[in-house]
This record gives C-alpha cells, structure tokens and sequence, in this order.
C-alpha cells in the first residue's frame, strides 16, 4: 500500500476560490498569527475540507491567500503526511502497526481488513468507497489495534468488530456507531 | 501509597469537559488567585514545587520559565507559550484523555504560566490525528472566552490572554520543541540547533515557552496547595504525580496516574494487572519507544521516578509509555518495527540520521528474515554509535537507543538470528523490507 499523502500531486481541477461563506472562516484563522505564513496549515486544512485533497490550484490559492509563492506551499503540503495530495476513498482507514499495536495483533488486523475491503496494491478497494493505509501510533496504544477511519477513532479491534464497523461503512450509517472506549482510559482483559 | 490524583482526578465525573462541570470541580477555582500573584512569585512556587517537564525531557518547569527575559531586556517583543500536544512518541497516549476528559484544567494551567512568563498569546500544537480533541479543545476556549476566562481582563485582574489551538498534520518530529515551533510559524516541522533556546528565542525570534499538555495541567494544583505540598508527593528528586501509559502485553492497559518513585513491579502486577496467564516477562520499555529497553531484573528492582530508571537500568522515564512485552515476543522484530518507525519520521535534515535510521531498518529487517550475517550486528552497532548526538535534535538519539539497548541487553536474540542464517534457517532472500512481520501473539 503506497500511501495517497506521499504521492506526487496528481492532475489539476482548475483555478478555485474560497467559498463565499467561508471567507470569514479564512479571515478568523489569518487573525490568529502574527504573519500570514503562520496561517497555511490551517488554510491547508480548511482547503481540504472543501475540496477532499489537495492539487496544485487549491495550493495556489493558499500561496495568494497569505502572500508568499505557490511553491513555499508546496513544500508546507507535501512534508506533512495528512495533507492529500491525491484522492483517496469516501472513507480512509489508517490502521497503527506500530510496536503496542503490533504486540496485541495489528498485523492479523491489517491482513483481515486488505480481504475484507478487497483492496488493490495502493489500498483502494474497486467500489472508491475505501482506501486502507499503514500508518503509524496514533496515541491509542492501550486500547490497541485500533484504527483510524477518516477523522475517527475505532479501538480494540477484533476481526468481527472490523467486519461490524466496515458494514457499518457500507451502509452508510456508519460513524453513530458507539464508540465506548473513545471515552475510557483503562481497559481490562475480559 | 496515599496520592491525590492531580491529574485525572476529574476524569470519572460525566461532561467534565464541559465548562460548568468542571467548575463545579473546582477547575479555574485557582485562577484568580494566581492571577492576583506577582509573576515571580508564581515562577518561584513553581521552581519550589520540583515539577519536572512531562514531555520526555524532565527539564525543571519553574527554571526553564525563569529563563525568558524580562520585560525591559525583551527588545519590545512579545512572549509566547505553546503547549506540546503532540503526542506522538509510540507508547504515550495520556495527553490525549488529560485533553478529551479534563481540556479546562490545561487551559487554567495555560492562563496560569502564561501570566507567570508574560505572554499574552499561546498556542495549543495538537497533532493531526487528534481531529476530534482538536473540536472539543476549540469549545473549551470558547466556552472559557464567553465566561471571561480568555481574553482581556481576565477575571477583572487586568490579566490578558489569548489562546488558539493549531492543528498538525502528521509529523512525528514535530513534537521536538524547535520542530513544532517552525511547524507553528508555517514552515515545514523542522529542528533547529539549539542554542538559542526558545525561551530566548523561539516562534517568530520572541521568547517562547514550550510545555506538555500533562506539566501544564499540574500547574493549578500547585498553586492551589502551595509548592511544598506538591514536594511531599514522590521522591526527593521527582516530586509530584504523574501519568503512565501503559501498553502491550498486560491484563488492564490503560493510562494510571501514581506518585513518582512507584515501584515499577506494582504498577505493572497491581494497577496494570499483571502479565496474561501463563507468561513470563522479557522485556519493559519504560518512557516511551525512544528510551532503553529494561530487563526483568532491572524491572523488579526499579522505581518510577527520573533517578531510579537511570542509575538502575540506564533508561528515562522520558514519557512515561511503558511497553511490556512478554516470553512470546520477537524482540528482534519489535526492534525493526521501531526502526521502520524512525527511518519514516526522520525530518531529513542530517545524514547520520535521515541514511542511518533507513539503514538500521533494513539492517534489521535482513536479521528478522534469517538473512543477515555477524558483520551486520557490527555495522548496525556502528551505525547507532555513529547517530548518537552527532545530529542537530534529540530524535537521532531517540533511535539509536534502542538499537543500543536491544544489543546491549538481549544479544543472544540477535546471534540466534545470525546462527539461524548461518544454518540456512533462512526465511527466502531479503531485498527490500516492505512489510513488517508479526511482532507477537
Ligand atoms: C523527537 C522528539 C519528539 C518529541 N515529542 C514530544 C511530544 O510529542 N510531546 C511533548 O510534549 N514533548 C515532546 N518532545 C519534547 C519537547 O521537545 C519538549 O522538550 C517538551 O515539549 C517540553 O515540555 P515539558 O518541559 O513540559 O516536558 C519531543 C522531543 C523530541 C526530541
Ligand atoms: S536528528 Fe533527524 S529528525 Fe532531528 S533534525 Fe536531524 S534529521 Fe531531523
Ligand atoms: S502503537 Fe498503535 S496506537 Fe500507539
């Protein structure tokens, strides 16, 4: 699985603007910082919320938005592995093979969710609803394996819970699921 | 042992997040007090109470804030605070629940220093992947800014503070303080030779404090109880509360807040439950994936407190992730998986770094197949000789111990290994490492 965010930026979609309803959002953040490079991670961030993954024209935008040259962004996009710079699935399951994980199964996770999603060698399954990636610790050793699907967490995973929360996915209802140990701290062995 | 719990204390109560709830749990209870003290004297109680940095480095707090100029030496520039939210050091999770269960009582901490350094703006660094603390940690501010909490004439002391949260985006360096400073002001998360220290010279060249999620929640309740009262917990050297997180192969991992100088075998038998039925203990890593690793028998005879670690067993209590792996773990895997680790985070900025940390991994990966010779041990024990503290940040060193450590400690793995591909064990030829093995059961 070769990861989306490492990817070199893929074709264009043209020039873009901000939304109209979002400029205030865009003035806020640039008030937050005493100079306006201070204000492309964010505006990175905002940018990706918008339009899912970043190419060279939302780049730009970013570059006009806080005055400095396009490849000043660049360079900001591509050393942080969060930022796309290509598309990936509806959903982005990051699973953690670090060593905590590592030690309680994340392998045996990772294998079962390559079959389950039927995913190719860049982690896209065939119906563009998932990309699967490796990544690494994700703060959530104790509660280990656990996996990251878009901006949620999903712990202590096992091969059924995995098939559950992808069901979930599938269905289009997924993110409601309840997620008890998001909010505990400790987790005894049943 | 008899402690209150400084940290997690609030963690149980529903909605503690919440701005009410956690008044009602006497979080900003200590606010105006503390606001009404001179800087100094907050600087000195601080110094008094011993707390140490929570990050990984243990850097005295009080000293480190003493270090910012003063107002007339500071050449019209302003003083940031940043709290370290980063997080990312494989094994630590605590900072995660000090923010998701208990956000206001690290904000009081923030208000607190920041009035003791003289800052009037700070920053919250929390990494990427914590999307969802990142939302709730923008309430809290929220919340705290419509209560008169932030913002101008704090509590009617005439105390300003401004805070905003600034979110990552996957970056394992940028929790080295230079790195996450550089990240802050919109460049990439670089390191920077020290000196200058930001406490002269950090974000955008003013005088910047940088401080954990965890050291700056404990603020409050020194200045509540008053320095001594927070030097009669723990040891002589680290007094004080702290957080664990503890993970791996335990019957109750989770994240256990207990005074310093804790004998690590209770924290491990006791609160961690024990190791699962029928195993036996290898190995402990105690602060964190960087730090050495620990035998049984330097387990069993350690505390943990800053002192103990490192005259028993040569390691840091750093973080304060302790990994526990028992009899079923390839240790020689769990090294290369560490490695895979660091050969991904390193920033790039130095060769012994950026070449070596990729080099280890695929020495490592070469002695996991079966595929490595004698000569490879030598060239991997070099190669960590040759990383350590020959880089501008701490991160090439956070590789080279364990490379170390793991050799120093439990070579007879490693030679097994070699002796394996010496007999022809070998698992196929070994090219390129693309993909770990199973590290354990
Ligand atoms: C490679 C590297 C990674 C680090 N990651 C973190 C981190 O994720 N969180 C953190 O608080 N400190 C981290 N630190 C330590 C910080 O540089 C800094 O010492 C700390 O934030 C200071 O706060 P404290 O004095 O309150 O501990 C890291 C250091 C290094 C060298
Ligand atoms: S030691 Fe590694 S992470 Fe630190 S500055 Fe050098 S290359 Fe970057
Ligand atoms: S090792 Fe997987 S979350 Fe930390």
């Amino acid at each position: 699985m070769s990861s989306p965010h490492d990817a070199p930026v893929a074709a264009s979609r043209g020039p873009v603007e901000w939304p109209e309803t979002l400029l205030p959002q865009v003035q806020d953040i640039l008030s937050r910082y005493p100079t306006k490079q201070a204000a492309v991670m964010p505006l990175l961030w905002l940018a990706q919320d918008i339009w899912d993954w970043l190419d060279l024209d939302v780049m730009r935008l970013v570059a006009r938005t806080i005055e400095v040259p396009p490849s000043q962004v660049h360079a900001v996009a591509s050393f942080y592995s969060m930022f796309k710079k290509a598309p990936t699935g509806k959903y982005l399951v990051q699973v953690c093979q670090t060593l905590s994980c590592a030690l309680v199964g994340a392998e045996g996770i990772i294998k079962h969710l390559e079959k389950a999603l039927d995913v190719d060698a860049h982690g896209n399954s065939k119906d563009g609803l998932f990309t699967l990636l490796r990544v690494e610790c994700l703060a959530s050793c104790g509660s280990a394996p656990m996996m990251q699907v878009n901006e949620h967490f999903y712990e202590r995973l096992t091969p059924e819970t995995c098939d559950q929360i992808i069901a979930g996915l599938r269905s289009g209802k997924p993110l409601s699921l309840p997620r008890p140990e998001v909010d505990v701290w400790t987790f005894p062995v049943s | 042992m008899d402690f209150p719990r400084i940290l997690s204390g609030n963690w149980e109560t529903p909605n503690s997040h919440t701005l009410p709830v956690a008044r009602s749990l006497g979080v900003y209870g200590r606010l105006e007090k503390a606001l009404r003290m001179q800087p100094t004297e907050i600087v000195q109680v601080v110094k008094d109470s011993g707390l140490r940095g929570r990050g990984g480095a243990g850097f005295p707090t009080g000293m480190k804030w003493s270090f910012v100029p003063g107002p007339d030496k500071r050449g019209g520039k302003p003083v940031y605070l940043l709290c370290n939210a980063d997080e990312s050091e494989p094994g630590t999770f605590k900072d995660r629940y000090c923010m998701w269960k208990d956000p206001h009582l690290m904000i009081e901490g923030m208000i607190i220093a920041a009035h003791a350094i003289g800052c009037k703006v700070g920053y919250v660094y929390i990494r990427g992947e914590f999307r969802y603390i990142y939302d709730r940690l923008w309430e809290a501010v929220h919340e705290a800014r419509a209560a008169g909490l932030l913002g101008n004439n704090i509590l009617g002391t005439g105390v300003d503070f401004e805070l905003h949260i600034h979110l990552g985006a996957g970056a394992y360096i940028c929790g080295e303080e230079t790195a996450l400073i550089s990240s802050l002001e919109g460049f990439k998360g670089q390191p920077k030779l020290k000196p200058p220290f930001p406490a002269v010279e950090g974000a955008w060249r003013a005088p910047t404090i940088v401080n954990n999620v965890e050291t700056l929640s404990a603020v409050p309740w020194i200045i509540e109880h008053g320095a001594a009262a927070y030097k009669a917990l723990g040891t002589e050297k680290s007094p004080g509360t702290k957080l664990f997180s503890c993970s791996g192969h335990i019957r109750k991992p989770g994240v256990y807040e207990v005074a310093l100088g804790y004998p690590m075998k209770d924290l491990i038998e006791k609160e961690c439950g024990g190791l699962l039925p029928g195993r036996t203990m290898k190995a402990v890593i105690p602060g964190g994936s960087s730090v050495p690793i620990m035998t049984p028998a330097e387990v069993y005879a350690c505390t943990m407190d800053y002192e103990s670690i490192s005259t028993v067993a040569g390691s840091y209590l750093g973080s304060g992730g302790m990994i526990v792996m028992d009899d079923t773990t390839d240790l020689v895997a769990a090294l290369a998986n560490l490695l895979r680790f660091y050969a991904h985070e390193s920033c790039g900025q130095c060769t012994p770094c950026r070449e070596g940390c990729g080099w280890m991994y695929h020495i490592l990966c070469r002695v996991r197949d079966n595929c490595a010779t004698a000569e490879d041990l030598v060239t991997l024990k070099d190669l960590a000789d040759n990383i350590h503290s020959k880089t501008i940040c701490f991160f090439g060193a956070s590789a080279a111990m364990p490379v170390q450590s793991f050799l120093l400690k439990f070579k007879a793995d490693f030679i097994a290994r070699i002796e394996a591909a010496s007999k022809g064990i070998a698992s196929g030829t070994h090219i390129a490492p693309p993909s770990p093995a199973t590290v354990g059961a």
